[in-house]
């Protein structure tokens, strides 16, 4: 026996603990079937959505066990400590978040939205004392803010690692400075949705019912499910091209934080048979990623559209909600990116031409979005169906019509002059239309699911939905906590991706231009 | 290469074998699961003995007295509900009188339609619970588990007819009015959904009477607390699987109607429509 670092002990145990996740998702799923089939309830879903995401953690672990086998485990240079990876000094401005103190500013900027989370900290224990009542919800508004907000974290979740895995698979370049910032909002607020849930359960305590009496057939476990599976691909999607990265801060990093990045750098040396192992393993998620990504917007919108409710039962919800989700990404990682690029003087890194390029992909999502909308409304208007009319006219000139055009204004008509004009190819009017679009994506939220409950079936008295503080407080601390994990992110890990960056400029254009080759008649 | 050809067609033969069996199993269970729910729900709803049950109200004798209403929430423990509660429309009552105006002056006419859980046969509610917290019982009734349910409220957002309460609060009584609870039904605790259960712990009751006397259930033997109050005799409760029966023979009235019948969802609890 010789001795191996305590670091292989802890990566083998992670391993075998995900072995033993993916076990319990392949034995869980069964377990349900056949325990709904005796209770004479549908069992088929469970098989179905079983057969599915088993496979997917199958694979997810036959990743990791590539990634661990080959990359972790062997043991190299004959126990002589591997040269130190190296860094090139114009790469200095990447790592050095990372390494040098946190400024003065930076730690102000912390402090305001540590302050603004811990408020709504207060606020949510506040709410678990005293039940829902310190909402604004009541009549037939069972649902608020926090499944806006739920629906709108989800959709800002797609900036990352959609974008990501489709500039990836196509080979897009550019893509080289950007994927990292995206990826990273996809983990970070993907957590703050699905807390979003948690904070709208009225018996957050019986959480674990969900898994020792859930019912596959209901759209909320299609949720649960889909969620957690994307939650745990994008983390390892975002972990894969990190590990590189991390290597080259442990070798340069000389405080507390050395053990970590001993730890996930998996004794990274940079050769050649680890690069084409881990080149092979983020291939491989990026294409596992891309449907569990549409995946989990679709089962969203499928949590309204199965119901029978007006405006809400609507095929078209799926693909609308989609690409929504797409829309406000973007709009979440052109803002993040601009932020960067101020804040940690990226300006060689984060150019105008990646803003310009994604500011592009704003623009057909946001033509895209106007056609879902038009679609979905004019469908409903010329069929007239009067419960879903009397939705309809809610949105379009009743209590919600200043929300309904404002919506349109941001979402479709500012960004649009915006990008189609010269002031689009600018970081400056690519920021200024992401934000409306930011704004403009949480009012579609909001106006699918609140006009709809405000307006039963039956005569009863409705009342008009009004969030209270407490709601209103958990929104904006959920989205200053996400900041701040954001920006805490950016001060552990390069937040531009150093080795790819390099990798493509080192290698890059000599594969672009052989791929260029094979187009044409040699 | 002739053994290499050999392995490959017994690979693909047992390639399709193996598709073969995969598809006869899921569409065996796909077929099973829709017999499930269609042929053998139906099958076992006419079952001699079984009971299905159902209520009418007739429109033209209801009063509007509103005794239903208070002896529902009498009968069940409700809340009592302050008026902070009724400025944001948080009152719990499982039963309760809706009213609507028709026509404009000065042809108005007023109408009150008294308003429970309809137990739909195809409830919209009990296909999206996540946690089986709210079900359609073999006897028709759509019951709801409080110490199951998780509040996510998802079941009173898919009910078409917005009859079901979620507690936003912690149940909360005048002092000393412990003493009048009824025994037989349990408080709700904070965060979970309730509703109209049709008395189902008195057909608990009438079930273990009738047993203690060695008899079989007889629809008589139970009423709801709605229809046994009600001074008019407009609610009639009892049995829709016996045709004799006074509520199966009112369901088929010429009056009769159910509420939203055109969403499919075929409610147990019928209207009788105003005589003009």
């Amino acid at each position: 026996m010789t001795n191996r670092p305590w670091t292989f002990y802890v990566q083998l145990a992670c391993l075998l603990g995900f072995y033993a996740f993916t076990a319990a998702v392949n034995l869980w799923f069964p377990w349900r079937a056949v325990l709904l089939y005796r209770l004479g309830d549908a069992w088929l879903p469970a098989a179905a959505l079983g057969s599915i995401l088993g496979p997917v953690f199958l694979l997810l672990s036959y990743i990791l066990s590539q990634v661990f086998f080959k990359i972790a485990a062997p043991r190299r240079g004959g126990g002589k400590a591997a040269p130190p990876m190296l860094m090139l000094p114009e790469e200095a401005v990447l790592a050095a978040p990372v390494l040098a103190p946190p400024t003065p500013r930076f730690l102000a900027a912390m402090a305001v939205l540590g302050a603004i989370s811990l408020w709504a900290l207060f606020l949510w224990c506040r709410q678990l004392y005293y039940g829902l009542t310190v909402t604004g919800l009541g009549g037939s508004v069972f649902w608020g803010f926090y499944i806006v907000n739920f629906v709108f974290f989800i959709g800002i979740s797609h900036a990352g690692t959609l974008i990501s895995a489709i500039l990836r698979i196509v080979q897009a370049e550019w893509r080289r400075a950007i994927t990292r910032s995206a990826e990273v909002i996809t983990v970070m607020v993907l957590m703050f949705g699905g807390g979003s849930i948690i904070v709208d359960m009225g018996r957050p305590d019986r959480l674990l019912n969900v898994f020792t009496d859930g019912r596959l057939q209901s759209p909320l476990l299609w949720d649960v499910c889909s969620i957690t599976t994307y939650l745990i691909s994008s983390t390892l999607y975002l972990y894969l091209p990190l590990i590189p990265d991390i290597a080259i801060i442990r070798d340069r990093c000389r405080d507390w934080r050395k053990p970590l990045y001993e730890l996930l750098s998996l004794g990274w040396t940079g050769s050649h048979e680890e690069i084409e192992v881990l080149e092979s393993c983020i291939s491989k998620m990026a294409l596992l990623v891309l449907p569990v990504a549409i995946s989990v917007h679709t089962v969203v919108s499928y949590v309204f559209s199965m119901t029978i409710q007006p405006m809400w039962h609507s095929a078209i919800f799926g693909p609308y909600f989609v690409v929504g989700a797409i829309f406000s990404g973007i709009a979440a990682l052109l803002i993040a990116m601009a932020l960067l690029r101020k804040g940690y003087g990226l300006e060689e890194y984060l150019k105008p031409i990646h803003f310009d390029n994604l500011g592009k992909l704003l623009l057909v999502m946001s033509c895209l979005w106007f056609y879902f909308t038009f679609c979905e409304y004019l469908t409903v208007w010329y069929g007239a169906v009067p419960d879903e009319m009397t939705v309809f006219y809610a949105k379009f000139s009743g209590n919600y019509a200043s929300g309904f055009w404002l919506m349109v204004a941001t979402c479709f008509v500012f960004p649009f002059c915006v990008l189609v004009s010269p002031l689009g190819r600018t970081v400056a009017g690519t920021v200024m239309a992401s934000a409306t679009v930011c704004v403009g994506m949480w009012l579609e939220r909001f106006l699918i699911v609140a006009p709809t409950l405000v307006r039963p079936r039956l005569p009863y008295a409705t009342g008009v939905y009004i969030p209270t503080v407490t709601e209103i407080g958990i929104f904006a601390g959920s989205i200053a906590a996400f900041i701040m994990l954001y920006a805490l992110f950016t001060r552990f890990f390069p937040i531009v991706s150093i080795w790819e960056v390099r990798e493509g400029k080192e290698l890059a254009e000599a594969q672009v231009s052989a791929r260029i080759r094979t187009y044409f008649p040699s | 290469m002739e053994k290499l050809k050999e392995m490959r067609s017994s690979r693909k033969s047992f390639l399709l074998a193996a598709l073969g069996a995969f598809a006869a199993v899921f569409s065996g269970g796909i077929g099973r699961a829709w017999g499930k729910g269609h042929g053998s729900e139906k099958a076992g709803r006419h079952k001699p003995g079984s009971h299905l049950w159902g209520m009418v109200i007739d429109l033209d004798t209801c009063t509007g007295c509103g005794a239903c209403v208070l002896a529902c929430s009498a009968e069940n423990n409700q809340v009592l509900g302050s008026p902070a509660e009724a400025a944001m429309n948080r009152v719990i009552r499982w039963l309760k009188i809706l009213p609507s105006q028709e026509g404009e002056y000065p042809l108005v006419k007023q109408r009150l339609l008294p308003m429970t859980c309809l137990h739909c046969e195809h409830p919209p509610c009990t296909k999206v619970c996540p946690v089986n917290a709210t079900y359609r019982n073999e006897e028709g009734i759509v019951g709801q588990v409080y110490p199951r349910c998780i509040g996510c409220r998802y079941c009173l957002n898919a009910c078409p007819y917005t009859i079901k309460f979620y507690n936003w609060k912690e149940p909360v009584w005048p002092a000393g009015m412990e003493g009048s609870f009824n025994p037989d039904v349990s408080v709700r605790p904070i965060g979970v959904t309730e509703k109209c259960l049709f008395c189902h712990h008195r057909l608990q009751r009438a079930r273990e009477e009738a047993a203690a006397q060695g008899r079989p259930l007889q629809a008589g033997d139970y009423q709801p607390a709605c229809a046994e109050v009600c001074p008019a005799k407009a609610i009639t409760f009892g049995d829709l699987n016996d045709p004799d029966s006074a509520v199966s023979v009112l369901a088929r009235d010429i009056r009769a109607f159910h509420l939203l019948e055109e969403l499919g969802t075929e409610p147990k609890v019928t209207y009788l429509k105003e005589r003009s």
